[in-house]
């Protein structure tokens, strides 16, 4: 896992302590999931096997997609609330441009393939830009205007589709949602590349270490002569089009596309981010700790399906592990705070 | 004690006043009287005492030594409520307004009168808040927000809020720096109008013209001790500075002297230039020049507009008009970026705004450069040698480049602000007080820093409100009251009262 991390000192037990604890918000995160995965393992026979490995990796695919794009986000302290809804207007709009059967009744505007990839990926853009364009320009705090941002994705999605469900996506789409290079589906391997060049845009590039600049400090960036607006308007556009993509891909994974069909990706891909341990108040964090998160959430939903639990109960706990993620994520700050200031 | 010949004893009287902070003492036996009906000036360099003895009296220290009387009763405030209760109110530089409540609200702030249903009784507390205000001279409709009034406007209602709430002594904190001169005259009315009432006020300026003008009396902090008190009509503008600063000023001008005589170089190439730059109401008409390696300083009290000015030259304020002219090509800085480009570099006055105190030195330090390393990509081991050469020239301690910054020394971080702006030099680079906070050694480091930049033919504007900055850096120095240019030192032997007095 990326470890960014403070120097403060080696050798004395002192210095160990302070290592663990500037490395809080990266060794929680992973411990809690190797926790989970004893715990399952030993709870549920079924839950250790080589298939559910696939399973739970399956599962957590589409919000890997959205969680890369929002991990850049919360890395510049902003927060976007409309991946969901944009994931889903996207994967509505491909299906607007998509043939479909003659039972689907969706006034729609069949093209190629191509063309209503490209359009889908077009309006993705266009969104993240209204985003970039009101946060950046119009000084909208982010919370606000991704707000505004979730219902026009929404209002899209019902304009197009008009509480219908749409089947048909281009090959290539459905290709990559539904089927599977040898044992590995394809879901898997797209969530894979956005991770991993996710990875690397933010660790090897300038702008990568804008992200974490600007979110570290954002005046000293203004003040060292970063362009500060451009790099938040770029986070907000990667964000939508993460989720653009994510909502094609998952709109040939589900095999529809209809309204409110993503709406628990919204809570799913935020808590991915902040239980990994990328910092609310931004600069730390990366798409390493997305993984992790990702992974946590992943065993947690699955594991609760293999122990038969109530699956009333399986809501409250997985909102009882959000807030234990983010009074880490707070409290991991706090120490870090302390322990980075003057030696004098 | 000097003062006290008065049968009735004195409205406030301090004693032997102690005060120190983690061991550095900011007040030494200091004594103080004011009495009822007087306007008392308190006069003195930053850092002199002035604000500690306030907060004192307004009852924000409550751990002092020495004694404090009203009325000849000795008492102890524990807060600043205890001390309004006692009559003493406070107006502060920034004021406490709230700009989109109306003037009535503000007035009543807190005690609003209410019906016998329990809302707000808007029709008595307009009322009530016209009259009040009225009495003061003070006409204005109260049902307006107080944001939409001119400053000089709220600072009177701000006054006039304190004196609701039963002050009996007001002190006022530099509360002309932002005002114009109709808007000093009407509140120097005001104040005179309330010491013929009876009220008392204590007043804190470093606009010496302003506190003359208006005190009885004046009383002189240097170091953290009382110096005089004097009826301010025997007292000269030319010896209140002499008392601020102290006996030794001539030493002072001796040390610089030697580098000090101005020197501005007119053969070398103009770098920067402004030409009736202004911005709302921080500072307007500037006007200015600064050549290839030459120091210009810019000095001024806070508040002065200099620190906007310094933030426009770097596309962080965008400036209402006048235009701006750098390296011969003239910009619209749009954006810091923009200004980097453009080619000027600044450093803050404040350390939380430049660095970024998780992060390692190294990546402090390039922030300014990545583009110049490569396009897209970063280049760490470049960015660790450039940073590891840094620390050994400028003699940051530690020096170990991967250590987070927030683990250095104040002195230390502000050199490693520096030093983002030294691997490329830029033709102009702007800096904002920066020796502010700095012990003796730090500070000569940055002046060889500043020394050998000029050298090297950088354009350098050094903005400051502490003379001893500005005299030791500069080849030129303006000075900036109340956002203009009140006076050009060029090609001269300058001294700190001359500057003073200039202000």
């Amino acid at each position: 896992m990326s470890a960014r991390v403070t120097e403060t000192g080696r050798g004395a037990s002192p210095a160990v302590m302070n290592w663990l604890r500037g490395r809080l918000s990266n060794i929680a995160p992973f411990l809690t999931l190797l926790f989970l995965i004893v715990f399952f393992s030993i709870a549920s026979p079924s839950f250790a096997t080589l298939g559910n490995v696939g399973n739970i990796l399956n599962q957590i695919s589409i919000t890997a997609i959205m969680a890369v794009g929002l991990t850049y986000v919360i890395l510049c302290a902003e927060i976007d609330l409309s991946v969901a809804s944009v994931a889903n207007a996207t994967g509505i709009v491909l299906a607007y441009f998509t043939l479909q059967d003659s039972y689907a009744n969706i006034a729609n505007v069949p093209v190629d393939g191509w063309a209503a990839i490209l359009l889908a990926l077009a309006s993705c853009f266009a969104l993240g830009a209204v985003n970039a364009f009101g946060v950046t320009r119009i000084g909208i705090p982010s919370f606000i205007m991704t707000l505004a941002m979730l219902q026009i994705g929404a209002g899209i999605c019902a304009m197009l589709v008009r509480g219908q469900i749409a089947y048909n996506v281009p090959p290539l789409i459905a290709t990559l949602g539904q089927k599977a290079l040898g044992p590995i589906p394809y879901v898997v391997i797209v969530a894979a590349v956005f991770l991993l060049v996710g990875h690397l845009v933010l660790t090897y590039t300038r702008f990568g270490r804008y992200v974490y600049m600007v979110g570290g400090n954002r005046e000293a960036a203004e003040y060292s002569g970063v362009n500060v607006k451009l790099v938040l308007a770029s986070v907000m556009i990667i964000s939508a089009v993460c989720s653009g993509t994510a909502g094609m891909v998952g709109v040939a994974y589900f095999g529809s596309a209809q309204q409110n069909e993503f709406d628990s990706y919204l809570l799913d891909s935020i808590s991915a981010v902040v239980v990994g341990g990328t910092s609310l108040f931004g600069g730390r964090g990366g798409i390493g700790n997305t993984i992790v998160g990702l992974l946590v959430l992943g065993v947690l939903n699955n594991g609760l399906d293999h122990i038969n639990i109530d699956s009333f109960l399986k809501i409250l706990i997985r909102g009882l592990i959000l807030l234990a993620a983010l009074i880490i994520n707070i409290y991991a700050q706090r120490l870090r705070s302390a322990q980075s200031a003057p030696a004098h | 004690m000097g003062v006290g010949t008065e049968a009735a004893p004195p409205l406030l009287e301090l004693a032997g006043i102690n005060k120190s902070f983690g061991g550095v003492a900011a007040l030494r036996e200091v004594d103080f009287t004011l009495r009822a009906g007087e306007i008392h000036g308190l006069v003195g360099e930053n850092g002199a005492g002035k604000s500690t003895l306030m907060k004192i009296i307004a009852g924000v220290h409550a751990d002092y030594g020495g004694t404090l009387r009203i009325d000849g009763q000795p008492l102890r405030f524990r807060s600043a409520r205890d001390a309004l209760r006692a009559g003493i109110g406070m107006v502060h530089q920034e004021l406490s307004i709230v700009p989109d409540l109306t003037v009535a609200e503000n007035v009543f702030l807190g005690s609003q009168p209410i019906t016998r249903f329990g809302v707000v009784d808007w029709r008595r507390m307009n009322a009530r808040a016209a009259e009040l205000l009225r009495d003061l001279g003070i006409d204005v409709d109260p049902r307006v927000p107080i944001g939409s009034l001119p400053i000089g406007l709220q600072q009177l209602i701000e006054i006039a809020r304190v004196l609701f709430s039963g002050a009996r002594i007001i002190i006022l904190d530099e509360p002309t720096s932002a005002l114009s001169p109709p808007e000093i005259e009407r509140l120097f009315g005001l104040l005179r109008g309330l010491r013929a009432s009876g009220r008392s006020m204590i007043f804190i300026s470093h606009f010496l013209d302003d506190i003359l003008n208006v005190s009885d009396t004046v009383t002189i902090f240097r170091n953290g001790r009382k110096i005089v008190t004097a009826a301010a009509s025997d007292a000269s503008k030319g010896w209140v500075i002499e008392n601020m600063i102290g006996k030794g000023h001539e030493d002072l001008e001796e040390s610089y002297t030697s580098d000090m005589m101005l020197d501005s170089k007119p053969d070398a190439a103009v770098v920067l230039e402004t030409s009736g730059l202004r911005h709302g109401r921080a500072f307007r008409d500037v006007s200015l020049r600064v050549r290839a390696g030459e120091v210009l300083g810019i000095y001024g009290f806070m508040g002065s507009g200099q620190l906007e000015l310094a933030r426009a030259l770097f596309g962080k304020l965008r400036p209402d008009g006048g235009t701006l002219t750098i390296g011969g090509r003239q910009v619209t800085l749009n954006g810091t970026a923009a200004a980097k480009r453009a080619g000027v570099a600044f450093v803050p006055e404040s350390r939380r705004s430049m660095l970024f105190s998780h992060e390692p030195i190294y990546k402090n330090m390039s922030i300014s450069i990545l583009d110049r390393l490569h396009p897209v990509l970063l280049r760490p081991a470049a960015e660790r040698s450039l940073a590891e050469r840094h620390v050994v020239s400028l003699g940051i301690r530690p020096p170990r480049v991967d250590q987070a910054l927030g683990t250095l020394s104040g002195g230390n971080q502000q050199k490693v602000g520096l030093a983002k702006w030294l691997t490329y030099l830029p033709k102009v680079l702007v800096l904002s007080e920066p020796t502010r906070g700095m012990d003796v050694g730090a500070k000569e480091d940055v002046v060889k820093i500043v020394r050998s930049l000029r050298e090297q033919g950088v354009g350098i504007v050094v903005v400051s409100s502490e003379p001893e900055t500005v005299l030791s850096l500069s080849d030129r120095i303006l000075v900036m009251r109340k956002g203009e240019i009140a006076r050009e030192f060029a090609s001269e032997t300058v001294s700190k009262d001359r500057l003073l007095d200039a202000a």
